[in-house]
């Protein structure tokens, strides 16, 4: 066998009460030596259960209902092992569990020990399969840190979880991983929950380790821009079964299969061409004659004179971290979250906000929603006659008022809707809150906005678990659209949603942004996702706004270090456009006292923002003009 | 650590003179005072009263005096270790309390152990085998543990104890015994009568830890960093030690506070039932008789033992868990 690993006719099963279910229905592929395979799919098409077949890890309710998974460790060349058939608590699957095959997990926040420190968790690993003494496995755990990236792998061993940013905890997940030198690598997903420039980091430290450590690589993913840069070949997965496979030049340059076709057409990219739309694999339907569609379309028409519809300038805010105990003297440490941030957006715009985690984006739409309370700055916000509206100033009924004209969308459509409230009860609270006291012609509302949204109106009586990711954002839609507001800002809306689902909830709201003439604000870490729903884009680094234009100009000429760095970490899924993972900005690209002049960030320097035309500002040191300029010309000669 | 170590204990201080005045102000709130409910019960069973002598005993007491310099001459003999005098039984109540303090500590620690290491190895059984029979078989016993009365339980085992083994009912020891010093044939006639009670005192509590241990340990069980050890090829025993077991059991070092006071006054009517020789039983005589600085003595040895319990399990969360930082936190 001159494979590492083959998958052969593998099926598993799970035990349900309402019946057995095969979530994998004889799948077959096999791993080269030295190799990267990635196994696509979207959530539920089974991918995880065949990583969590190889290294034993199946849940309970699962069993491996038939096939073969033939491991040939090349340290043992003669022996080739079913693991199919070993008891996965069994001394010799856990021989090989951690030993020979490891695995790294989607969510670094949740896959270490938060009562263990990294070295701990480490060493654990070596502990197990090295006969060592533990100065030497406390030597190879340091190497290890010191191999991923960890600045000082010393102190590191020492630190918690909890003390480390994700990009960090995934890198102690990976050395972990990593540090018995194992001949396979299952990656589940490993940077899905990562902002771009550290994806990239963590997808070139796979990379670079796999050659140093000459091992293979299972990378599950539906990030197909992760696919094209990774992976040697591809295995595409659908509801259990394996559609396509073949090398990722076959793959992407000759797809085949309907399902890979369709996959492609809903991610979106960066050379869309305008007016393009994104193909989900399952299209929404709603009623045409719904009266909430019909009733915006007669909003009075917007115009170029029309003042903007918010105005927020120069809001200040910092949070402060206390430090000290009861009889101690308390020490204020404080934290810039924003930094002076002026921007406008105007009636019917989709403005994009995009920037990394701990950026200050979700902050600043707090701010706006009144959530939080800004240091200094005004936000003016204009109703449907143009008349302003002091936010930062309204009070009781006048800010329960304002509440009706801007709603906000979240992120993660698991918690933000009460597991126990039912559909009707959730759509309709604001409603409710709102005065509108008639039940029946409460209940007629709502299922007015599940059909505007493409829920099915029968299902109204429901509670959330039992519809999917996507479904529930769908929900989470109808409730913000419920009070008919003229400002909607999404927070992050598709980040946790699969690529197909993520296109119908893309297309969902454009066409609701037309329909209805609401106005956006979009938060997001995604380029080609703010690329495809936003006609503004804003960039924002450490609580100040770096960069903002139009998204034609963003994204083919990028000024600020920061957002060239965002751009070229953003993995394409086209071929021919490999990340540039030799020359990747490191994490100084978000340090702005590494940015250069005249972009750098000190006390010395006052900064503002410059004009370079066409509504494309960027943030420079005050008066760079001549550097700004001759640094502009040399980058467009280049 | 050591600064937080001394702002907590300097912080015990106003707890407790707080603590103090509330439980001597609340025991003073009923009209009267001990004479009175004395010279009451005397004159109803006809006896005459001498005027003289209780006033002489007021001011003896210091009854006549205003209740703040009652308060202060209580609190200084506390600090000093004087718990002041017993009305109803005519002696300082250190002397009064002593043995029964004693008891009343071996009982509740062997209550206490019994819970922790009965409820332990049946709480992990039944959240690694959710759903089996073993399981469903322990949650139905820990149903019915947390249902029935203590008292019941108590009344119960005491008949069929004396009907099987022959130990004569009721006492933590046989009679020959009570106020005898310690020797080594008292301390078996203890351990003989001690495990009835024990087991009594100790079942409700039993019940309920295995059911909370059960919950947390499921909730840990299906975390994600459970299936990073695993796939680190450890075995499934030591992971659930190394891991769930030590997040499970937080909430268990929380509750050492509450656990002690509890221990200590929770189970009256068992004592009164078992004749028990334990504080719950004078503790609500006192407080029936007005006998403030016996009833002020237990409360405020039981809100001490809240303080420092509360105190203790904090240091030891503090030692434990990495995630609990000394000190405030962020505030928005």
């Amino acid at each position: 066998m001159n494979d590492l690993l083959q998958v052969n006719d593998l099926r598993v099963a799970f035990r349900l009460p309402e019946g057995e279910l095969n979530a994998v229905k004889g799948v077959t592929f096999r791993i080269p030596k030295g190799k990267t395979v990635s196994l696509v799919g979207e959530s539920g098409s089974g991918k995880s259960v065949v990583s969590q077949a190889i290294m034993g890890i199946l849940p309970k309710v699962a069993r491996i209902a038939g096939g073969k998974i033939l491991f040939a460790d090349p340290k043992t060349p003669d022996q080739i092992v079913d693991i199919a058939q070993i008891h996965p608590d069994s001394r010799q699957m856990r021989n090989i569990r951690g030993g020979r095959i490891s695995m790294v997990f989607q969510e670094p926040m949740t896959s270490l020990s938060p009562v263990h420190t990294i070295g701990n968790q480490i060493c654990e690993a070596l502990e197990l399969h090295r006969s060592m003494s533990s100065s030497q496995s406390l030597e190879m755990t340091t190497d290890m840190l010191r191999m991923v990236g960890f600045p000082d792998p010393v102190r590191a061993m020492q630190t918690y979880p909890f003390e480390l940013s994700g990009g960090l905890r995934q890198r102690a997940v990976i050395a972990m991983a990593l540090v018995c030198h194992p001949a396979l690598l299952v990656a589940d997903e490993p940077t899905t929950a990562l902002d771009v420039t550290i994806q990239a980091q963590i997808l070139k430290l796979i990379k670079d380790l796999q050659i140093e450590l000459d091992m293979s690589v299972l990378m599950i993913t539906h990030d197909l821009g992760v696919v094209t840069n990774m992976a040697d070949e591809v295995v595409v997965m659908y509801h259990g079964e394996i559609m396509e496979s073949g090398t990722v030049e076959d793959i992407f340059r000759h797809a085949s299969h309907p399902y890979l076709k369709a996959l492609l057409n809903a991610v979106p990219r960066f050379d869309m061409k305008p007016g393009e739309r994104l193909k989900p694999i399952r299209e929404i339907k709603q009623d045409e004659n719904n009266p909430i569609l019909k009733a915006k379309r007669q909003r009075r028409a917007i115009t170029d004179e029309d003042p903007p519809l918010l105005e927020v300038k120069n809001i200040n805010k910092s949070f402060s971290i206390r430090k000290g105990g009861l009889f101690s003297k308390n020490t204020e440490e404080k934290v810039i979250a924003v930094d002076d941030i002026s921007f406008y957006v105007k009636r019917g715009e989709c403005l994009g906000l995009v920037g990394e985690s701990g950026c200050g984006k979700t902050t600043l739409s707090k701010i706006i929603m009144r959530a939080l309370s800004p240091d200094s700055g005004s936000i003016i916000f204009r109703d449907q006659e143009n008349n302003p509206i002091d936010v930062l100033g309204l009070e009781k009924s006048e800010l329960f008022d304002f509440r009706e004209r801007v709603q906000f969308m979240f992120q993660d459509p698991y918690s933000s809707l009460n597991p126990r409230m039912t559909v009707q009860e959730l759509i309709g609270e604001p409603l409710l809150i709102h005065g509108m006291k008639n039940a029946i012609e409460r209940r007629k509302m709502v299922e007015r906005l599940m059909d505007v949204v493409g829920l099915a109106p029968m299902h109204i009586n429901r509670y959330p678990h039992s519809f999917s990711g996507g479904q529930r954002q769908r929900i989470g839609i109808a409730r913000a659209l419920a009070l008919q507001p003229d400002l909607l800002i999404c927070d992050e809306p598709v980040s946790a949603l699969d690529v197909s689902i993520q296109a119908q909830v893309l297309n969902l709201l454009k066409d609701l942004k037309e329909a209805l003439g609401l106005t956006y604000i979009f938060i997001s870490h995604n380029l080609a996702v703010i690329d495809y729903v936003a006609d503004r884009i804003m960039v924002m680094c450490r609580g100040r706004l770096v960069e903002t234009a139009p998204k034609e100009l963003l994204f083919k000429n990028p000024v600020h270090p920061y957002t060239q760095a965002l751009v070229s970490a953003v993995p394409d899924p086209d071929i021919d456009r490999p990340l540039d993972l030799h020359h990747l900005i490191s994490s100084k690209a978000s340090d702005p006292a590494l940015w250069p002049t005249p972009y750098t960030v000190n006390e010395a320097t006052e900064m503002q923002m410059f004009n370079l035309g066409g509504g494309h500002f960027v943030r420079a040191g005050k008066g760079s003009d001549a550097l700004l300029m001759s640094h502009l010309e040399t980058e467009g000669a280049s | 650590m050591l600064g937080y170590i001394v702002n907590r204990i300097l912080a015990m201080i106003p707890t407790l003179l707080i603590i103090s005045a509330i439980i001597f102000t609340l025991i003073q709130l009923p009209p009267g005072d001990f004479l009175e409910t004395q010279i009451a019960e005397m004159q109803s069973q006809g006896e005459n009263v001498d005027q003289e002598k209780i006033d002489y005993l007021r001011s003896e007491y210091g009854l006549d005096k205003p209740m703040y310099v009652q308060y202060f001459t209580w609190i200084f003999g506390l600090v000093q270790g004087d718990l002041g005098y017993s009305f109803e039984h005519e002696l300082p109540v250190n002397e009064v309390i002593g043995d029964r303090i004693t008891l009343t500590i071996i009982l509740a620690l062997a209550a206490t152990i019994f819970t922790y290491v009965v409820s332990f190895p049946i709480g992990i059984y039944t959240a690694i085998n959710q759903y089996s029979i073993g399981d469903y078989v322990f949650s139905f016993v820990g149903f019915i543990g947390l249902a029935t009365p203590n008292f019941l339980l108590a009344l119960i085992l005491l008949y069929f104890v004396n009907l099987w083994f022959g130990t004569s009912i009721g006492g933590l020891m046989d009679e020959q015994f009570i106020g005898q010093p310690w020797s080594y044939e008292k301390a078996l006639s203890v351990l003989e009568h001690l495990w009835v009670p024990v087991v009594v005192i100790g079942t409700s509590g039993t019940a309920g830890m295995i059911r909370r241990l059960r919950a947390n340990l499921l909730d840990e069980l299906s975390k994600q960093y459970v299936i990073t050890a695993k796939a680190k090829g450890q075995s499934p025993l030591k992971i659930l030690i190394k891991y769930p077991l030590r997040m499970a059991i937080n909430p268990f070092i929380a509750d050492i506070g509450s656990i002690l006071p509890d221990l200590l006054s929770g189970a009256v009517l068992v004592a009164v039932v078992m004749g028990l020789e334990t504080t719950g039983p004078m503790l609500v005589e006192s407080l029936l008789s007005q006998d403030m600085y016996l009833a002020g003595s237990f409360l405020i040895i039981e809100a001490s033992l809240v303080v420092i319990g509360v105190f203790v399990s904090d240091l030891i969360l503090a030692a434990v868990d990495p995630r609990i930082r000394l000190g405030g936190g962020a505030v928005k």
